[in-house]
């Protein structure tokens, strides 16, 4: 299977990634070329077996349901390109 | 001990007996490693320096010495990669999404280190969100490596993503580094340094505060110029902690007690698997030699197989970029990191901000991972890629009832000119072809110096343990040491720039 520019320009919206269209073959391409090298997992037989969800063999540990932090609505806010009075600010979303 | 003529000669752990024992003073130190780093502006190793906060440092650590309160890593000076979060410094992980990111938080690796007294003299460069294996994909610039080849003027990479570290480390900047390794980026870059750098076991090191790169398989460790200082520094990185629920409660043993005990009687396995088509006669001769003097100094060498070897990087450009994919969709111009203007709506802000904000490298695998993770791709690619890893695991556990270790090399050649391979992904990524297996298997590595190329270009070798036995890694990695008496080092051509 081949990525042709439409599926990059499916992906890039998924992505969220603003992609110029003279991107959009160039980047078909490079995909494509890492796709085909990647279709070599093909030839393992996986049947039967678990896929991997850790690689440590360990319980995910479980802790107090209790408040450990807070009130740092300063520190929060301390790198938002938009923000006024503790709110992040964002282009209207509701017409 | 004698002294160095130089003080950014020192070892780690000489310096830190040194400083102990009143000999120098952490201020001479880390004024030397200041105008180190400060002469060093060719090669771009930092991407912050931060002298007024080292100096201070210093002082403060001179304080505790004279008080005689003086903690294990007391007054040493270290470079920190740029993905580790510093609080109160800017952090931009090689980005230019987070080129004015100031951190109101302390990674939990590096809080210990400053617990321990350690002087942080600097942010190094690195590829962009660690993705790269030679320092060429930060938006700060490429690192130059502080190696040439004899009777040469090209600049070589020093290897990725820890390429900052890497230079650092070798160019005598610091007395160490921090680095991180999610497909071979503390390894890679150490071996064509001539430096030492480990990758502990997935757990061993907190990942809290460290920019997210691929979750289940990132991992931080020490970039030194000898296994003695990587075994003191991880000693000091490791531990347990409860913002990071994966970090593992397994004591920290002191790795420095056991260095020198040899490698008499250790079950060395040589994988038949990484002896890989077109690998350079010079790289399979390290390896041979490898061997020869592990078996000289009574180490049994047995011959193993790794049959899912060659699956591994395939496995790995699915994975990593899975995870990055969802790991990097917080970057949205909104709470922190690089927001575009003139956004005609909240979508679009999303997608400019992105788009300006991450590089090239970033940018492809932000898409083949949210193309491997959406619908209809998912178990051809993600859960399959997932199964491998079981597979890969697996090898190692069946060989390890055989062996107490592998011994493989540690990189597929030295290190390259700048711009030759960033035309082709592919090519660039199998850079990392012998140490990705261990990060898909959440296992140790240790990558530590042991030759030179005909060119004068160092190479290493890999040394791949069982989780969590650390100290046999040293163990080993010492004995190669110790055999090649590796102790060549660069001319500093940099400083009559």
């Amino acid at each position: 299977m081949s990525v042709d520019k439409d599926t990059v320009r499916r992906i890039a919206k998924l992505s969220r990634l603003a992609l110029a269209d003279d991107r959009c073959a160039p980047m078909a391409a490079e995909l494509d070329g890492i796709f085909k090298w990647v279709e070599q997992l093909n030839e393992v037989n996986v049947e039967g077996v678990t896929p991997m969800t850790s690689v440590v063999e360990q319980r995910l540990k479980m802790r107090d349901d209790v408040v450990t932090d807070g009130n740092v609505a300063p520190a929060l806010m301390s790198n938002a390109p938009g923000g006024e009075d503790n709110f992040f600010v964002v282009p209207k979303v509701v017409e | 001990m004698s002294l160095p003529t130089s003080l950014t000669d020192f070892t780690l752990a000489d310096a830190r007996d040194a400083v102990h024992a009143k000999k120098i003073s952490s201020k001479e130190l880390t004024q030397a490693f200041v105008k180190a780093v400060a002469d060093a502006k060719p090669l771009n190793a930092f991407v912050t320096e931060t002298p007024d906060k080292a100096l201070e440092m210093a002082a403060a650590s001179d304080a505790r010495i004279a008080a005689g309160t003086a903690r294990p890593l007391e007054g040493l000076p270290l470079a920190i990669k740029d993905l580790f979060c510093t609080k109160g410094v800017k952090t931009t992980a090689g980005s230019h999404i987070l080129g004015n990111f100031i951190p109101p938080y302390e990674s939990t690796v590096s809080q210990n280190l400053w617990d321990a007294g350690a002087v942080m003299l600097g942010k190094t460069n690195m590829d962009e969100f660690a993705m790269g294996s030679s320092n060429e994909t930060s938006y700060y610039g490429p690192v130059f490596n502080p190696w040439r080849a004899r009777n040469s003027n090209q600049n070589l990479v020093p290897g990725g993503s820890s390429g900052g570290s890497a230079a650092a480390v070798a160019g005598n900047l610091c007395l160490a580094a921090t680095g991180t390794d999610t497909g071979g980026s503390i390894r890679q870059p150490a071996a064509v340094t001539g430096t030492v750098g480990i990758k502990p076991t997935y757990g061993r090191c907190s990942r809290w505060g460290i920019v997210a790169f691929a979750s289940s398989l990132d991992q931080a460790g020490p970039m030194t110029r000898t296994v003695r200082d990587s075994a003191i520094l991880l000693k000091h990185m490791a531990s347990v902690d409860p913002k990071d629920s994966t970090s593992v409660d397994v004591p920290v043993p002191d790795y420095e007690a056991d260095l020198e005990k040899g490698v008499k009687g250790l079950r060395v396995g040589i994988p038949k698997e990484y002896r890989i088509d077109g690998m350079p006669p010079e790289v399979e001769q390290l390896w041979q030699k490898g061997i020869d003097w592990l078996k000289a100094q009574g180490a049994e060498i047995i011959d193993v197989s790794l049959p899912h070897t060659k699956y591994a990087l395939p496995a790995y450009y699915i994975v990593a970029p899975a995870e990055a994919s969802s790991n990097l969709a917080r970057y949205d111009g909104v709470r922190y990191g690089h927001r575009a203007n003139g956004a005609k709506d909240i979508t679009d802000l999303y997608e400019k901000s992105r788009a300006e904000g991450f590089g090239k490298e970033v940018q492809r695998r932000i898409m083949i991972g949210t193309y491997v993770l959406s619908s209809g791709y998912y178990d051809a690619y993600y859960a399959r890629a997932q199964k491998i890893r079981t597979l890969i695991l697996r090898d190692f556990t069946e060989v390890y009832k055989k062996v107490d270790v592998l011994l493989t090399p540690a990189t597929p050649g030295p290190a390259f000119g700048i711009g030759e391979k960033t035309a082709d992904p592919v090519s660039m990524y199998l850079n990392d072809v012998f140490t990705v297996t261990v990060n898909l298997a959440g296992l140790p590595g240790i990558a530590v110096p042991a030759g030179l190329t005909e060119n004068g270009l160092p190479l290493g070798l890999q040394f791949i343990g069982k989780a969590f036995d650390e100290a046999t890694l040293f163990r080993a990695a010492r004995a190669i040491e110790t055999a090649s008496g590796f102790n060549a080092k660069p001319t500093q051509w940099w400083r009559a720039a």
